[in-house]
């Protein structure tokens, strides 16, 4: 399922901008309106200057601590290091949370910590899917769970990702299990041209979302072109209703958010906050756009208003404009399949990532699918597959930095996770296989070097409350 | 023009690749690692020998055995299989589905319901026939879905060959939903759908016997017909077990009330759809003989009628005896098919899990959906008899990446050419310098 059908015409709603801290404050006094609650060890005064948190400073703060881990090191496997490296034969050690070191057959171990035999077996770095909806649009998939389009307006970009995840959704267990997925993006759906910003998550089970978030990875701006927004508010009447008009819409919207970001003292306004922070190069770009020419007219308007694009998804056509995405150094996160759904799908082809490959284009695999993203590395091995038909051979190792060290950096985690590197996050996924073999599954998947799931122990398998009592509780999956 | 007439040979020679001419119906393919497709073993140096399109011969060759074809091809060890079945698919019936002009896939808006008739709606050229003959699919069945009602209508059994005749067999059966979806089509619960169908079948039962214009009453809600007297007379053969019933259910209770269903009505000849918590009442449905298409690797609870999918289902159907068949619905695209069944051959290295071996794995996307599509013995099989349907692959065919290099359908080769593979070669590069890429084809 694809976000796209996942959007539901709502009633009409009420944008509220909260567009002063006092009315935020008021917000949050309880009944009555007698005094605000953040004043209630001190005396009442009625010269009291009521503040919000200051804008740009932290709010909704991760508390994910990575969970006690052990000095682990895996010797005898193949290694891909997910920036582009193969060791045979290999040791990837990890402790204190972090990968220690990384080498072939003679890197020391030291003698009194846990030893993985990883005869036959492959090592990489944890898999990263830059494009999910886990969690906005969880399973079980009710209409009272639908909270990822907040498809009332056609610019959003007020509204975050992360206050409609449900970490209780069971797809991330699955995705962890059978996908070796370690860090993920949630991005709003595409019904709107901005559709608000993304959070980027570890893939721990958590009771919040905040104990999911991944700690210093930078917020994105969801934004869509072409069929969907023009769709969407077209049907209702209102602009846009054609290509022409999304553009429009994009501009206006842009040139208000840079008279915003040109005022010496702004009132609040959650959606330009987020504008801004585009703007100063803060929060990146993910832009839903499968055309080549809309993609071509999207990097001009980013050129106009002085933003960059991080990465176009669901680029079914960048094989089509391979140079211009090289030239302008955006990425493109693409199913390896995916084709004729809907009309701007139309030309896709299994060559789109070996096409982009040969141009030194940027390419990420990514799913918007709680199945697909279980199976991110068969994904990048058909799109290898196809490539190696025509000719061009790109290398094991390459096509694994596709849905590793690829994605992290078009969501700005790459210097905490995404390779196997000395310092970085201990992110690793022990395959009983070849991953791009169709035949191999995770066997055990550690995040910040603690192992959170293990095939060979039923009890390292996450069950979320919404499974527990339920047909299936704890089953393999 | 035929290359060569029916020249002699002899197996142990070495063979010689021809050129295919167009209308090839003999054809004898050599030095294959031969999958059969009914579950055993493949045989390497095995032979298939294509006589007027069907199979006379395929297997490890007698030395000394010759025969006399007009195509040879030395497949040089590849594997060779017979073409892969998909059930239950929409193949030729939009070419976009989101575009609804181009979309016969649902019929929401029309008084008529089990009376819908697929065959007469398949576009043979549709791109999605040929991107998936490309793949390796050379039989499917194709249905509407159910929209107005819980009857989908009449499915289809066709070929891919993009041919004027894509039907194979019109009419092969009626499609209904009997959970979730059939409860919301049939006015909003369960019960209203098991009403309606109870209804419906005897409209049916009083046609019996009766041809010409039926004497039965409308049934209807409101100003809305849930059945009118064509679409009774359409399940005429449902009720007498001449035409399969497919039945979507998710549900161990929906699949029991199912199975129920034959108490009532003896001669209904039932398949599962979907199933997707079947391996919960996997006894259950292999004492009633019912077959499952079951789907493969649906492992979240997406819906209320779907708690206990798992993976595993496909390998527990399998393992209680229970005839089951890879549900190509349940898939991004039914070109998956094969990556679908390399997953279920995966689990059989996952402790708790349970998958299928690589020859029933390949099994549930040949023969067997094709025996319970009533086509057993001609389609999904290479046995002497069958369509001649042979498929020549780059590699293992149920590893990701591995793709048909020949399709023979009926023993005639196919172009594997379309919209996809010309946008492919004109992308090969981005050279402009002379013309634009409008003059490149």
């Amino acid at each position: 399922m694809f976000a796209d059908t996942k959007r539901r015409s709502r009633g009409a709603g009420v944008i509220l901008t909260l567009a002063s801290a006092l009315a935020l404050a008021a917000c949050s006094t309880s009944g009555g309106g007698a005094k605000p609650a953040n004043a209630s060890d001190a005396p009442e005064k009625s010269d009291k200057t009521f503040a919000a948190t200051k804008a740009g400073d932290p709010v909704f703060a991760s508390t994910y601590k990575p969970f006690p881990n052990v000095a682990t090191a895996i010797r005898g496997a193949t290694i891909y290091d997910g920036k582009g490296g193969k060791i045979e034969n290999g040791v990837v050690f990890m402790s204190g949370g972090t990968i220690t070191s990384v080498g072939g057959p003679d890197t020391p171990i030291p003698a009194d910590i846990a030893v993985f035999d990883g005869t036959g077996k492959f090592v990489t770095p944890g898999i990263i899917d830059i494009h999910s909806h886990l969690g906005d649009y969880p399973s079980p998939g009710v209409e009272a769970h639908s909270d990822g389009n907040e498809a009332t307006a056609p610019t959003t970009p007020e509204v975050w990702a992360e206050h409609s995840v449900w970490p209780q959704d069971p797809g991330f267990s699955r995705a962890m299990a059978n996908g070796g997925i370690t860090a993920l993006q949630i991005l709003p759906g595409s019904a709107n041209l901005m559709g608000g910003r993304s959070v980027t998550l570890k893939n721990v089970p958590a009771r919040t979302v905040q104990g999911m978030k991944f700690p210093g990875a930078p917020y994105g701006l969801k934004m869509a072109c072409g069929e969907n927004p023009k769709r969407v508010y077209g049907g209702r009447g209102r602009m846009p209703s054609t290509r022409m008009g999304n553009f429009a819409v994009n501009r206006e919207t842009w040139l208000a958010a840079i008279d915003y970001a040109n005022e010496k003292d702004p009132k609040r306004d959650l959606a330009k906050e987020t504008l801004v922070g585009v703007l100063k190069g803060e929060i990146l770009v993910h832009n839903h756009c499968y055309r080549a020419d809309e993609m071509a007219l999207v990097l001009d308007m980013a050129k106009e208003m002085g933003y960059k694009v991080s990465t176009f998804h669901h680029a079914v056509e960048a094989y089509k404009i391979g140079d211009l995405l090289k030239e302008n150094e955006v990425c493109s996160a693409i199913w390896a399949d995916w084709y004729g759904f809907k009309m701007e799908s139309y030309d896709g082809i299994l060559e789109n990532a070996a096409f982009l490959q040969r141009e030194g284009a940027c390419v990420v695999i990514h799913s918007d699918d709680q199945n697909d993203i279980q199976r991110l590395n068969q994904e990048a091995a058909k799109a290898q597959a196809a490539g190696k038909r025509v000719g061009i051979d790109i290398s094991d190792a390459t096509v694994i930095g596709w849905i590793t060290l690829n994605p992290a950096k078009a969501m700005g985690i790459a210097d905490k996770t995404g390779s196997l590197e000395v310092g970085k996050m201990a992110d690793v996924v022990l395959w009983n296989g070849d991953p791009l073999s169709v035949y191999s599954r995770p066997e055990k998947v550690w995040i910040d070097g603690a192992l959170m799931f293990d095939a060979m122990n039923p009890k390292t398998r996450p069950v979320s409350d919404f499974e527990l009592g339920q047909p299936g509780e704890g089953d393999v999956k | 023009m035929k290359a060569l007439s029916h020249l002699g040979l002899t197996l142990a020679a070495s063979a010689l690749a021809l050129s295919a001419p167009a209308m090839a119906q003999d054809l004898v393919v050599t030095n294959a690692k031969l999958v059969i497709g009914d579950g055993s073993a493949p045989i390497e140096g095995g032979v298939v020998i294509v006589d007027d399109g069907k199979v006379v011969f395929a297997g490890k060759p007698t030395p000394g055995q010759t025969f006399s074809t007009d195509v040879l091809v030395d497949a040089g060890g590849a594997w060779v299989t017979p073409g892969i079945f998909a059930t239950v698919t929409t193949l030729g019936l939009a070419d976009v589905s989101a575009v609804d002009e181009s979309n016969d896939i649902t019929a929401g808006e029309t008084p008529f319901s089990a009376a819908l008739d697929a065959a007469t709606a398949i576009n043979p050229t549709s791109q999605h026939i040929l991107v998936h003959k490309a793949a390796g699919i050379t039989r499917a069945t194709t249905s509407m879905l159910p929209a107005g009602s819980i009857f989908a209508g009449q499915g289809a059994i066709i070929d891919l060959d993009g041919d004027a005749r894509p039907v194979m067999q019109a009419r092969a059966f009626q499609m209904i939903n009997l959970g979730e979806g059939g409860a919301d089509r049939a006015g909003g619960s369960r019960s209203a759908a098991h009403a309606l169908l109870r209804a419906a079948l005897r409209e049916a039962q009083a046609l019996v016997g009766k041809p010409g214009i039926p004497e039965t009453t409308e049934i209807g809600k409101d100003d809305e017909v849930l059945l009118s007297r064509f679409d009774a007379e359409a399940l005429v053969p449902v009720v007498t077990g001449k035409q399969k019933l497919y039945v979507a259910a998710d549900r161990m209770a929906d699949i029991r009330a199912v199975l129920a269903l034959k108490a009532e009505y003896p001669k209904l000849d039932l398949v599962l759809v979907g199933a997707t918590e079947g391996w919960l009442v996997a006894d259950e449905i292999a004492a009633a003989g019912v077959p499952v298409i079951a789907n493969g690797l649906i492992d979240l609870p997406e819906t209320f009628e779907q708690l206990g999918a798992t993976q595993s289902n496909v390998g527990r159907l399998a393992k209680a005896g229970v005839k089951v068949a890879v549900n190509a619905a349940t898939m991004q695209d039914p070109r998956r098919l094969q990556q679908v069944a390399g997953n279920l051959v995966a689990l059989t290295r996952m402790p708790g899990a349970t998958g299928l071996s690589w020859d029933q794995a390949f099994a549930a996307i040949s023969s067997v959906p094709a025996e319970i599509s009533g086509m057993g013995g001609k389609a999904g099989v290479l046995k002497p008899g069958a369509l001649g349907d042979v498929v020549i692959w780059t590699d293992d065919p149920l590893e990701v990446g591995s793709v048909p290099t020949t399709v023979f359908i009926g023993g005639v080769k196919q172009d594997l050419t379309n919209h996809q593979t010309r946008l492919r070669d004109r992308y090969l590069d981005l050279d402009e310098s002379n013309r634009p890429k409008a003059y490149d084809w």
